[in-house]
């Protein structure tokens, strides 16, 4: 599915990811955990197309092409999906308006005409139910006065509604209490299926509890230094990430 | 990522994008010569076969504009036309009037196929009765009969001097007088045509009054006059559409509305202009000067709802006069300005009666070079007791190059007013953009969402099939002004 070899990044001429490899097959969940300002947005935001990173050396392989040339908005059509850490706000556009807009504009990439209306709402009536979504929150401009807890329970609304074939969660889990974290991990355990794969970021086992890697990979200072299988999440939850650092620098 | 397609070259694309409506209708048409003096304005007259007293009231207008000056305080700058450069009057040859559309010039109405109006489908399906103005005359008015057993008058102003004279002469000038400002003067003495309606007492106009307005001449100016008169109890939605034909040369555009809203009535009148606002190197495009203001009797409501993406340089402030106690004044304002485009555009909000209330909503989004002004008066006077404003002016901006400026003007005289008023200024971000191409939604269509999220309150207040249409011009006005 997802293939980044020896990628290098900046942003301003500063070097942010430096050497990163990293295989994600269909099916699998990866969790990247690590320190903050380690790079893991930035390296989301790079395989999601974000203009502002500029990839300075190596690729990224989705289903074996190369998108480096792809445009952000391609990347999504071709099933890319981001969670952000820091859900935007666009006021006046409501919650409806932008899932339907997003929705038809990835039918129109596939050659398919608009859902029709009654197909929406059913599909937004069966996926606000599954994460539990109040219909009034529906009509509210995007992310615009949500609580931590609602962008969060957004995005992940947004991912259900879009069904992605690679879905890569930036810390969705920081802002929710415990009984939205398993809503939200229900949510995404939904989508799991053995055509498409999840990227976890986080920084707490807690999560993982719910939605169980495969594998965990450390990110520290632009590289993926340590990978494992999900018992290593236990061990960076124990033991922080000192050690991992201290290995590193050693 | 280096040989992506960019924001720079989609904008480059874009620029070369010839104006969406510009084409041109080759309509015989009998042209006067160019300037302007009495003999001129005699003729127009004549031509039309006015009365003695619309004569005397025009040359009254010519003179005093003889001795008025152009105003330069807005916040505009352009090279002044040249007002003896310009033929003050252009008809199609022949004035038939027609029972049915296929009597009408072929060219016309594949000029409106092209605008994607199509006359029949508006009057089949959205209800709307349209008094066509095409170089200022009347060429075609539809459901005058529907209108008729009512009692609702709706023609062409000559039209109305003609059948209706005592009522024009009336209204006419008493809300805009003729000596109001240099361009109201103007076009009081020179005036070719525009809409006339009047809504009989406790009538509720069953449809919604459309006119659409195209300046089709090249080198001819367009001087519609428009008079509104509701009578007590009586309710009438307007609409108001305009685009015009891609002309090298600017052209200049001076229309005068008077709207009378007598105890009890409501009168909405909803515009969406889209002149030629000259090319990407701001050659060209209309210059817009309007004077509209409606009079408010008791209880009475106006309001104004505008969408303004067009002309070159916009000078219009739709204001309301609340001269009867309880009245109410509203103006909800979208202006998109790209490229070189200038407008000066806001409202007056005259409070004279007690319990007078006003709300003011302006959006004003800029792109390109171009630069965008609020300018809006709100004015209580001394027994306007228990006045009431709410203003709140919201600016967008699109790129470094452009401009937003507000100018709001405030003149208490009576201490029991209570006035707000907020503004504020964002711009575009590169977040947003990135959020919205994520979800698979080109930067295009996000600049489009994001700009009518940010008009929505405006929108929200036009016609249904207006709104629909006003959307589309907003997101074609602001084809690649990525910033
Ligand atoms: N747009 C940017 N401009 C400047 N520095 C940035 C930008 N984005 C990220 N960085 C820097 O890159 C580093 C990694 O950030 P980030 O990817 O957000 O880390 P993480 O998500 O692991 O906390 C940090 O030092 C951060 O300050
Ligand atoms: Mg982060």
């Amino acid at each position: 599915m997802l293939k980044i070899e020896n990628l290098h990044a900046s942003v301003e001429d500063k070097a942010i990811l430096r050497g990163i490899n990293l295989e994600v097959k269909a099916g699998e969940v990866h969790a990247i955990m690590g320190p903050n300002g380690s790079g893991k947005s930035t390296l989301a935001s790079v395989i999601a197309g974000k203009e502002e990173y500029e990839v300075t050396e190596g690729s990224i392989f989705l289903n074996d092409e190369d998108i480096d040339e792809l445009a952000a908005e391609e990347r999504a059509h071709k099933g890319i999906f981001l969670s952000f850490q820091y859900p935007i706000e666009i006021p006046g556009v409501s919650v409806t308006n932008f899932i339907k807009t997003a929705i038809n504009a990835n039918r129109k990439a596939k050659g398919l005409d608009d859902m029709p209306a009654k197909d929406m709402l059913k599909l937004i009536r069966e996926k606000s139910e599954l994460l539990e979504i109040d219909r009034k929150f529906l009509s509210r401009s995007l992310n615009e006065g949500f609580s931590g807890g609602e962008k969060k329970r957004n995005e992940i609304f947004q991912m259900a509604m879009l069904e992605p074939k690679l879905a890569i969660l930036d810390e969705t889990d920081s802002g929710l209490d415990i009984d939205a974290l398993r809503i939200v991990a229900n949510g995404v355990n939904k989508l799991k299926s053995k055509d498409n794969a999840v990227i976890v970021i986080t920084h707490y086992q807690r999560l993982l509890d719910y939605i169980v890697p495969d594998f965990v990979h450390v990110l520290y200072n632009g590289r993926i230094v340590k990978s494992g299988g999900k018992e290593l999440a236990h061990e960076l939850e124990e033991k922080g990430y000192d050690w991992i650092k201290e290995e590193v620098n050693a | 990522m280096s040989n992506k397609y960019t924001e720079d070259d989609l904008r480059e694309e874009l620029k070369t994008k010839e104006y969406e409506y510009g084409f041109y209708t080759d309509i015989a048409s009998d042209t006067f010569p160019i300037g302007l003096n009495e003999d001129i304005v005699r003729a127009i007259s004549l031509k039309k076969e006015e009365p003695e007293w619309m004569t005397e009231w025009r040359l009254e207008a010519f003179r005093a504009w003889e001795k008025m000056i152009e105003p330069e305080w807005a916040n505009v700058h352009y090279a002044k036309p040249d007002f003896q450069a310009i033929s003050y009057y252009s008809a199609p040859n022949s004035k038939p009037k027609y029972d049915s559309l296929d009597e009408v010039d072929p060219e016309l109405l594949a000029t409106f196929a092209k605008l994607g109006i199509s006359i029949d489908e508006q009057k089949k399906l959205s209800n709307v009765a349209m008094d066509v103005v095409v170089d200022s005359v009347s060429v075609a008015t539809t459901f005058k009969k529907t209108l008729g057993e009512k009692g609702i008058i709706f023609c062409s102003i000559s039209e109305a001097l003609r059948e209706h004279p005592e009522l024009v002469r009336k209204y006419i000038g008493t809300v805009v007088p003729q000596k109001d400002n240099f361009y109201a003067a103007l076009n009081s003495a020179v005036f070719s045509d525009g809409s006339f309606c009047y809504i009989p007492k406790g009538v509720r106009c069953p449809m919604e009054l459309s006119t659409y307005f195209r300046i089709n001449q090249a080198g001819t100016g367009q001087f519609e006059r428009t008079l509104v008169i509701a009578d007590e109890g009586s309710y009438v939605s307007y609409l108001e559409g305009c685009t015009a034909p891609s002309r090298d040369e600017n052209q200049l555009h001076a229309a005068v509305v008077e709207l009378i809203a007598m105890d009890d009535a409501e009168i909405k009148y909803s515009t969406v202009q889209n002149w030629y606002p000259g090319n990407a190197e701001g050659k060209g495009g209309v210059f817009n000067f309007v004077t509209k203001r409606g009079l408010c009797e008791k209880n009475a409501k106006i309001s104004w709802t505008q969408v303004e993406t067009g002309s070159a340089v916009t000078w219009k402030y739709p204001s309301c006069v609340l001269k009867g106690d309880n009245s109410v004044g509203e103006f909800y304002s979208i202006a998109v300005t790209n490229n070189y485009q200038q407008a000066d555009t806001g409202t007056k909000m005259i409070h004279l009666g007690k319990n007078t209330k006003s709300t003011i909503i302006s959006k004003g989004i800029s792109a390109g070079k171009s630069q965008n002004s609020y300018r809006g008066l709100v004015k209580i006077s001394p027994n306007a007791d228990n006045a009431r404003n709410f203003s709140q002016c919201d600016s967008l901006l699109m790129g470094n190059e452009c401009g937003a400026h507000t100018f709001p003007y405030i003149e208490v005289k009576n201490k029991t007013a209570k006035i707000e008023h907020e503004a504020t200024t964002s711009k575009i971000g590169e977040d947003q953009i990135f959020y919205c191409n994520q979800r698979g939604i080109d930067t295009e269509k996000a600049i489009a969402l994001i700009v009518n999220g940010f008009s929505k309150e405006v929108l929200n207040k036009l016609p249904m099939e207006f709104a629909v249409e006003a959307q589309k011009l907003l997101e074609i006005s602001l084809e690649g002004s990525v910033g």
